[in-house]
């Protein structure tokens, strides 16, 4: 039996603005190591003295707090521990050790209409699902028309759910957990559900509870663009432990460049495939590691070719921070044809390119376009792009790939 | 336990939609509808009856001995009923626990409640057979409710025990079904007391030292006939007498405990 020594307090004192407090928190799972799941197992488990299980930490000394009004984001790749820590906050998981105080109304959407039975109408499963969430048969009567509405459904409420199609489902279910009357609003990864108008609706509803003072959203997201647009918090959660607790802005960017990173390492497994077909691929740059606008970049890449094939040269250039390809190109066009000693320059002007980091990625390739080398990203030559036309750090360089490059005329 | 916190509003409203639902869904997609929560325990009646009244010929010195027999298997299905859902039900409402946080107990409460609706339903059918049959009012059947909180209080203290291990042993829905079955003989259902008291009178009084059986008993005695073998008129000895009320407390207050402590770790478990 584990001891957990953990609490998790419900108050409600509207005088104290820190509405989710945490402090300490941690919490391991018990994976079980075979199926342990029966009786015959465990019995036997404990005969040879073996745990049948090995622990796992999944948070570790989780500390943060949320004041009311604030949109916090919680952003972490996948296993990093936010569902678990989110749980936790909705009271569904048991705290293992540290406290969590909890000050108003939370309404947890750990998933979307959850106990939604097919088998109901659509009435039926929003009081349903409200009396999961805890409300009154009367708080439901006072939410169902705004829900409904909301939800564009007031023709199918009477229809059982499974004539509904997924769309409108996940419209209803949303619905629901949007307008459901609570001071603390707890979301993992929702948004995105529905056609465009319904997103822009709920784009618009985000934007309103991010202005209301008395509402406070928790939203667990892989969305970085959402965290840029509705968080005025957010923290960043890796292996567990809290790494950044700060502005949405630098969490966004730890977060797309630890997937940036992680993105090399999977990388790293991919170079094993070299044919040998092709031997001595390298990639040199010629021009400068740190170009301005008005440097071309240029790049030169020699390889030699043992058999009697045509090949040709895949090219990316991959901006690490923003997690995307800059350029994508080939050499299609001119063919290199049959054995020997291959010399390629690439060349590119980076004056329409904004600030970034940007990595070149080199492939070889037959024909049919299949890899027959690939060189290393850790040792792809990498470049540092900085514009001397903007201050340094100024927004427009780093928000966007592309520099604006347009003209406003405004007239009077 | 906190009472009041226990019954508070939040989670009477989770209680009944829970329950409302469970009925509704019953019998869902079937052209009978709920008519089946009264064709099914009559149809096990006919098919007992058949077998043990008409091709046995047991019963033979009891009045009213086919609504005697009815009014055993409707509590017996009750009985079977309420565990074996209540057991289930947290596996069944698996994806609830494990996404929303509420009082445990409840999925459990609901899950039972269905066959409360199911029992009261055929305890009328019970009535209206007897009233045919010429049983004749009596103001004992007044005691029969308490007969049935305590079959059911008893249910209630099997399906939070063995539920709770059931979340992560889930052995024990086959095992209470074997339980089921060796119980059913165990509880003189289909054959009366008195036909075991005639060749051991020791072991019939085992028999009904079972709560199950003192219940189901007393049900008979109070609401078919006064000449009913029970606990009490069977058994001299008082604490012998209370014994099966003894053996419903503990559970009960077992399975609370055992529940209660469980429960924290039902969404990760289940």
């Amino acid at each position: 039996m584990k001891k957990h020594i953990g609490t998790r307090k419900e108050i409600n004192d509207p005088n104290n603005d820190t509405v989710i407090k945490v402090e300490k928190l941690s919490k391991s799972f018990k994976l079980p190591t075979e199926r342990s799941s029966s009786l015959k197992q465990s019995f036997f488990n404990t005969l040879r003295g073996v745990k049948g299980y090995k622990k796992q930490r999944v948070l570790k000394d989780i500390n943060f707090e949320v004041k009311r009004g604030e949109f916090l984001g919680i952003v972490g790749r996948n296993g990093s521990g936010k569902s678990t820590l989110l749980k936790i906050l909705a009271g569904v998981y048991t705290p293992e050790s540290g406290r969590i105080t909890i000050n108003g109304n939370l309404i947890p959407f750990i998933e979307l209409g959850v106990g939604f039975n097919p088998d109901l109408t659509g009435r039926e499963n929003v009081y349903l699902n409200g009396a999961l969430l805890g409300f009154s048969h009367k708080e439901m009567d006072a939410m169902y028309d705004d829900i409904v509405k909301f939800a564009e459904l007031e023709n199918f409420m009477d229809q059982k759910l499974k004539n509904f199609s997924s769309g409108m489902q996940v419209r209803l279910a949303f619905s629901i957990a949007i307008k459901a009357q609570g001071d603390i609003l707890v979301l993992d990864e929702v948004l995105a559900v529905g056609d465009e108008a319904f997103q822009n609706k709920c784009n618009q509803f985000f934007n309103k509870i991010k202005k209301d003072k008395t509402k406070t959203v928790v939203l667990v997201t892989h969305a970085m663009e959402n965290v840029r647009q509705y968080c005025d918090h957010a923290i960043l959660i890796r292996d567990g432990v809290v790494k950044i607790d700060g502005s949405p802005k630098d969490v966004a960017n730890s977060y797309s460049l630890e997937n940036a990173e992680r993105y090399i390492e999977e990388q790293k497994e991919k170079q094993q495939i070299v044919s040998e077909y092709i031997k001595n691929l390298n990639v040199k740059l010629l021009s400068t590691k740190k170009p301005t606008q008005n440097d071309p970049i240029e790049i030169e890449i020699t390889y030699d070719v043992l058999e009697d094939i045509d090949t040709y040269l895949g090219l990316t250039l991959w901006d690490i921070n923003r997690n995307q390809s800059l350029i994508n190109s080939n050499s299609k066009q001119k063919m290199c044809l049959g054995k020997g000693h291959k010399k390629i320059i690439f060349t590119t002007n980076p004056s329409t390119i904004n600030d970034s980091t940007i990595r070149v990625n080199i492939s070889v390739r037959d024909k049919t376009g299949s890899i027959l080398a690939y060189y290393p990203d850790n040792k792809s030559p990498t470049v540092v792009l900085r514009r001397t036309d903007y201050a340094d750090m100024d927004h427009k360089t780093i928000d966007a790939v592309l520099f604006q490059r347009g003209e406003f005329n405004v007239s009077e | 336990m906190n009472i009041p916190r226990v019954l508070n509003k939040k989670n009477r409203v989770l209680l009944s939609e829970l329950t409302k639902t469970d009925f509704k869904l019953r019998y869902q997609g079937s052209v009978l509808g709920y008519l089946w929560a009264l064709l099914r325990p009559l149809m096990m009646f006919a098919i007992l009856y058949i077998v043990f009244a008409k091709l046995l010929r047991f019963g033979g010195d009891i009045p009213h001995y086919p609504v005697y027999l009815l009014a055993g298997t409707t509590m017996w299905s009750f009985f079977t009923e309420c565990t074996s859902q209540g057991i289930q039900a947290m596996v069944v409402r698996g994806d609830l626990i494990r996404k929303i946080s509420f009082p445990k107990y409840i999925v459990v409460v609901s899950a039972t409640l269905t066959a409360v609706i199911n029992m009261l339903i055929n305890l009328v059918v019970v009535i209206i057979f007897a009233l045919i049959n010429g049983v004749e009012p009596s103001w004992t059947w007044l005691l029969v409710p308490l007969s049935l909180i305590e079959l059911y209080v008893l249910s209630l203290g099997i399906s939070f025990l063995l539920g709770a291990i059931n979340v992560k042993y889930r052995d024990i829905t086959s095992i209470w079904d074997v339980c089921i079955q060796a119980l059913f003989y165990a509880v003189p259902i289909i054959y009366p007391v008195s036909m075991v008291a005639e060749s051991s009178v020791l072991a019939a009084k085992i028999i009904l030292i079972n709560p199950i059986a003192q219940a189901i008993q007393d049900i008979r005695h109070n609401l078919i006939t006064h000449e009913t073998i029970t606990t009490w008129n069977f058994l001299d000895n008082f604490w012998l007498q209370i014994l099966p009320i003894i053996l419903i407390v503990i559970i009960l207050v077992f399975a609370i405990l055992y529940f209660r402590k469980k429960s924290k770790f039902f969404a990760e478990d289940v």
